[in-house]
């Protein structure tokens, strides 16, 4: 404390400035309750050992007791930025906090303020490359969970991110390269984790298949979709086209499309969500043994000879579904047929009708 | 025109034409007939309101993901009442129709009225209709004379068929959705999906044939145009009913039966609601038809 004493006998001018113009100041009453408050000046301020002490002392090196901090920080996305690699986090030097005290810059409410700082800047995340996720994170769940109910255990940035080694999303040592985020975000989701790996995209996951959605596929990385909701059928149909398309025209898509406030099926309903499994599997709520009990989920009464019916049958391919090829294919002609017909048919008559009204205008005119 | 003919019909009688003009009706009552009775006229209505509110809802069903569909249906309160309202003019229109059917079964099987099934007051097409298409086509490229038609043109016997076989299609299909499970005992899984199929397009082919050529053909031809108000009042004038249906006329006229059919002049009151009636129909349906007819083309 005495050295404290005696550098702060000069330094606690707040408005103290070197001969370059810098800010030496230190408020001493924050420093105190800082997490370095009972440190010597020293300890940080090596080069410093007696008074007077040299113009231009070395810089504060963190990583004099940090290391592994600091040796996290080589090698990320940060490694190389223009503001100071640890305060610009962690705050004003004298100032820095211990991360469970709710004012700390890294107190986990707070962290996503944090990196807004220059993630939430739209002219930032354009000059490196970035989608700027800050809003959209703040608007999902996650970012509601956090600044609206206070939930510590609630994903903030460094949730899925990490810290001090923050990695690029196509780096494949980041917890956000597409093949680690099920076991990122089953951190916290351990029995969706489960689930998924269970079903069919997880197995295709696992197995290394690039194409196989992960978590953030269907519910997106930062706005946290809910996509059991109406916004399912383009999620799935991204990948699943064809099925889209056969549910395009189903009454279902049709319900789905109109109306808020009508129960109707879409991908989820009958596939179920994270555990899919194929309609092969026993298990499976579209394995023809299991039809009656999950097509009776809405439609009461449902029976052997109901479920027979093919949610995603597509009159246009004769080869599958040749009755239903021939069906359409004579309605579009009956259409086809009675409209040319009698448009036709009216046409003539409009050209005749306005021909002999014509004549009889003459024939009057020249009376 | 017609001013021109009664100034000259005037001028041939010029102590009457001193008359004033108020009571000019009075001295040249127009003669008029009877063409529809009041229930077929009650009909019609009935069926083109229910038309009307099927059509509305189903293509906005049939067109869901249009915008104009989901902001009708948001306005209406959703798919919930959408289903509700096609389902309630589903079921006015069935009972009509099994009323028309019971009406056609008791006047042939009861009454023993040979004319409902052949003959010049029957809907039955029969060789005069083949004569009358071919003979208006020749009209029409100016190689004939316009066809003499009877009670009911080829074109309303189509209008009626198509109606009638729409009616079965429509509303059997729509009853197989409606209840799926239950005709799903008997009926093969396909024909699950069929009905689907073939309540869309059917449905899509009486709204577009209803709303362009229906309408053309009876109400908005030049003949008839702005509109032909005649299934609204049940009654024609002289000079339409000899335009339109010289064969009737001149066979009734023959028969000495001219007179049987002889009525008023509907009241001023009726021909502005039929006036009123028909054009908000109209306007309601070339509305729904711009619709149809854009987004079948864009899908």
């Amino acid at each position: 404390m005495h050295a404290q004493t005696d550098c702060l006998s000069c330094h606690s001018d707040i408005t103290m400035q070197d001969a370059s113009g810098n800010h030496v100041g230190v408020d001493a009453d924050t420093f105190h309750s800082s997490v370095h408050g009972s440190l010597e000046c020293s300890a940080c301020h090596t080069s410093i050992t007696a008074y007077p002490h040299p113009n231009h002392p070395q810089a504060v090196k963190c990583a004099a007791c940090h290391a592994d901090e600091a040796a996290a920080v080589v090698g990320s996305v940060h490694e190389h930025a223009s503001d100071h690699p640890c305060t610009s986090c962690h705050g004003t030097a004298h100032a820095i906090l211990p991360k469970d005290n709710p004012k700390s810059a890294v107190y986990p409410l707070n962290i996503p303020a944090t990196c807004g700082k220059c993630h939430g800047d739209a002219a930032m995340a354009k000059q490196h490359h970035l989608a700027n996720v800050y809003p959209q994170y703040m608007d999902s769940i996650h970012g509601y969970a956090v600044s609206q109910e206070g939930l510590l255990v609630a994903a903030n940035c460094e949730s899925c991110h990490g810290s001090h080694h923050v990695l690029s999303h196509t780096n494949p040592q980041s917890p956000t390269y597409k093949a680690a985020i099920p076991a990122t975000c089953g951190k916290c989701h351990g029995g969706i984790l489960t689930q998924y790996m269970a079903g069919i995209h997880g197995k295709a996951m696992a197995s290394g298949n690039q194409k196989a959605p992960v978590c953030t596929d269907c519910h997106t990385a930062h706005t946290i979709a809910r996509p059991t909701m109406a916004q399912s059928t383009p999620v799935c149909g991204s990948c699943h086209q064809a099925q889209l398309s056969t549910y395009r025209d189903t009454f279902h898509s049709q319900v789905s499309n109109l109306g808020s406030y009508v129960a109707v099926a879409r991908c989820s309903d009958c596939h179920g969500e994270h555990e899919i499994l194929p309609a092969s599997d026993p298990r499976s709520p579209v394995n023809s043994a299991n039809l009656v009990k999950t097509c009776g989920r809405c439609h009461q009464n449902a029976n052997a000879g109901f479920v027979k019916y093919e949610p995603h049958a597509n009159p246009h391919n004769r080869q599958l579904y040749p009755a239903l090829y021939y069906i359409r294919l004579f309605m579009v002609l009956l259409i086809t047929g009675v409209m040319t017909f009698f448009l036709l048919h009216s046409l003539l008559w409009l050209i005749r009708s306005l021909i002999e009204k014509a004549h009889r205008g003459s024939v009057k005119g020249d009376k | 025109m017609p001013d021109q003919r009664i100034s000259v019909e005037e001028s041939k009688l010029p102590e009457q034409a001193a008359a004033t003009s108020i009571k000019a009706q009075e001295v040249h009552p127009e003669r008029f007939f009877t063409r529809f009775t009041l229930l077929q006229r009650y009909m019609h209505a009935i069926m083109f309101t229910t038309f009307l509110g099927l059509a509305a809802t189903g293509l906005t069903i049939r067109f869901s993901t249009n915008a104009w569909a989901q902001h009708f249906a948001l306005a209406i309160g959703g798919f919930g009442t959408i289903l509700f309202l096609h389902k309630f003019c589903a079921v006015i229109l069935s009972l009509e129709f099994l009323y028309h059917l019971q009406n056609i079964a008791v006047r042939i099987l009861v009454r023993k009225e040979k004319g409902l099934l052949w003959g010049p007051d029957s809907m039955v097409p029969n060789l005069k209709d083949l004569k009358d298409i071919i003979g208006n086509f020749r009209w029409f490229f100016g190689l004939g004379p316009k066809p003499k038609l009877e009670r009911y043109a080829y074109w309303e016997k189509f209008d009626y068929w198509s109606v009638f076989w729409g009616m079965i299609i429509i509303g059997f299909s729509g009853y197989v959705m409606w209840f799926g499970p239950f005709f799903g005992k008997f009926l093969p899984g396909w024909a699950l999906n069929a009905v689907q199929i073939v309540h869309g397009e059917e449905a899509l082919l009486a709204a577009t044939f209803i709303f362009s050529i229906h309408f053309i053909n009876a109400h908005l031809r030049p003949d008839n145009f702005p509109m032909d108000t005649t299934i609204f009042t049940g009654t024609q004038s002289e000079e339409e009913f000899k335009e339109r249906h010289p064969e009737e006329y001149e066979r009734l006229a023959s028969q000495g039966r001219l007179d049987q059919q002889a009525t008023t002049k509907p009241p001023t009151w009726l021909m502005n609601f039929s006036k009123v009636t028909g054009f908000t129909a109209v306007l309601i349906g070339v509305l729904l038809l711009i619709l149809t007819v854009s987004a079948y083309f864009r899908e």
